[in-house]
């Protein structure tokens, strides 16, 4: 999986099962001051990226991420490392 | 200083015989039933498989989206009530500045969030502690309901929730008229709501049966009074009352249902879910509420019952109105509103409260159907099958609830 089929799908994860609106996610949007992402929305992203595509995230790896690219390069080191 | 007086100046509910307050009040006046075979999840392996659901409710007609899906239904449907009734009452405190620090909430559940308890206990049994959602918490906790309406539409003053089962909602529409009275708050959203409509809660009401097993006539369940009565059906549903403090109702030409008079509240101290035979609990909730309205039992032009349909409720509920009303008893209408509305457990007192007030405002007093052969027991006018134009003066609403919780409300016109 490349990181446009990754990003593709973390565009679609955040609209249907975080409720987020489409037209604000971008690489460069930050989860929680472009996009209001609260703690309590944060686990549920790693639930779903880890749920959809079947990586597993520490916590002390989580707090590195702030956007929506570093979402995505993060899944895709994993993916490329075999999972 | 005189005493404070608490008037209603907005209403707004969403339960199974209707989306907003004109379709509830038309159909319990054209004796609708809102009772059908449940159709929110598979009940065919249930010893009950019909209730009285919200059907085609849809969240993000008032919430949200990212809001809607962090919700318990319970708490989605008190949202809407809220919003209907915070709209009816023309009041907007999103921008109020200190304004919004004498509003509030109290919300009444009898349980809380009990579809997200199952759904969460059965993702920790098969999917292991780390896929628990994070807002289990947040959906589960009955105050949840209160919270995210204070944060969606601004208001800071008290809010508390009440749980005290099937009596909780009448218990919040008192507690927060009393806040006002006390000077903590001008205007309280209060009602309350319940939504259990999932396996392990039907499951677990039928095993206290407590519930009809009337499956294959679900319209004709409901039927409090009736000698063939065998249980109650259990509802879902919202339900809100806008209160606020006359002066301040007066000062901006707010429009006035009726005034809240009285509020009593009394235990059974006698079993977890039979009423103390006799009645005189119940009687005794009814006497601290025409006490506190300064009224005597011939004030009551309406009673509306708890009248759940249960074998032990219907006739307890009679006894415990003579004991409260003396020979006033048989000259008063008594009607049960949940023989069209099923039982909607901790939005009952709430959803019948605004029977209540509408029957005061048109003198309309909404039928108990299904009253077709009346136990030689309960031998009062429960205004069977059809609706009766009569001027309303004061009506006195029922709430009990299990634990022995018997709670009365009055509304009297303006």
């Amino acid at each position: 999986m490349d990181r446009g089929e990754i990003e593709s799908k973390l565009s679609d994860l955040l609209v249907d099962e975080l409720g987020l609106e489409r037209d604000k996610i971008s690489r460069d949007a930050k989860f929680e001051e472009d996009l209001e992402v609260d703690s309590l929305g944060v686990v549920e992203l790693l639930m779903a990226l880890e749920d959809n595509f079947g990586v597993q995230i520490p916590d002390e790896e989580a707090e590195s991420i702030t956007t929506v690219g570093e979402a995505v390069d993060l899944v895709h080191a994993k993916l490329s490392q075999g999972g | 200083m005189s005493r404070r007086r608490v008037v209603v100046t907005g209403l707004g509910t969403v339960n199974p015989v209707g989306r907003d307050v004109p379709s509830y009040w038309r159909n319990l006046v054209d004796g609708v039933s809102g009772i059908g075979k449940i159709q929110q999840f598979d009940a065919s392996h249930l010893p009950v498989q019909i209730a009285g659901e919200v059907a085609d409710f849809d969240p993000e007609e008032y919430i949200p989206k990212k809001e809607a899906r962090r919700l318990d239904r319970f708490s989605q449907l008190f949202w809407a009530a809220s919003h209907q009734a915070l709209q009816d009452a023309g009041v907007d405190y999103t921008d109020a500045g200190e304004a919004a620090y004498r509003a509030g909430v109290v919300v009444g559940s009898g349980i809380g969030g009990i579809i997200s308890i199952e759904a969460g206990v059965d993702t920790i049994r098969e999917r292991g502690a780390s896929r628990v959602s994070p807002l289990a918490i947040t959906q589960i906790i009955a105050n949840s309901a209160g919270g995210m309406v204070s944060i969606a539409y601004g208001l800071q003053g008290p809010n508390t929730c009440v749980v005290t089962a099937c009596a909780a909602s009448a218990n919040a529409i008192g507690d927060a008229a009393e806040i006002i009275r006390r000077d903590e708050a001008d205007l309280m959203v209060a009602g309350g709501s319940e939504a259990a409509m999932s396996e392990f809660p039907v499951a677990a009401f039928a095993q206290t049966r407590a519930l009809s097993t009337r499956n294959d006539e679900p319209e004709r369940a409901s039927r409090p009074f009736d000698a063939e009565r065998d249980g109650f059906v259990m509802s879902e549903g919202g339900a809100v009352l806008v209160l606020e403090e006359l002066e301040h109702a007066k000062a901006r030409d707010a429009q006035i249902y009726a005034e809240l008079v009285g509020y009593g509240m009394s235990a059974d101290g006698y079993h977890i879910t039979l009423p103390r035979p006799g009645g005189m609990g119940a009687a005794r909730a009814m006497q601290s509420a025409l006490r506190s309205a300064g009224m005597a039992p011939d004030d009551i032009d309406y009673i509306n019952a708890h009248g759940t349909s249960t074998p032990a409720n219907d006739s307890t509920e009679t006894a415990a109105i003579k004991l409260a009303f003396g020979d006033a008893a048989y000259q008063v209408p008594v009607s049960s509103t949940k023989s069209m509305t099923g039982h909607l457990l901790g939005g009952a007192g709430a959803v019948e409260s605004i029977a209540c007030v509408l029957a005061i405002r048109d003198g309309i007093i909404p039928p108990t159907i299904n009253l077709e052969n009346p136990d030689p027991e309960c031998d009062l006018d429960y205004v069977p099958k059809t609706a009766r134009e009569v001027p309303v003066r004061a009506a006195m609403t029922n709430s009990f609830g299990f634990g022995g919780h018997n709670v009365a409300l009055i509304f009297a016109g303006m």
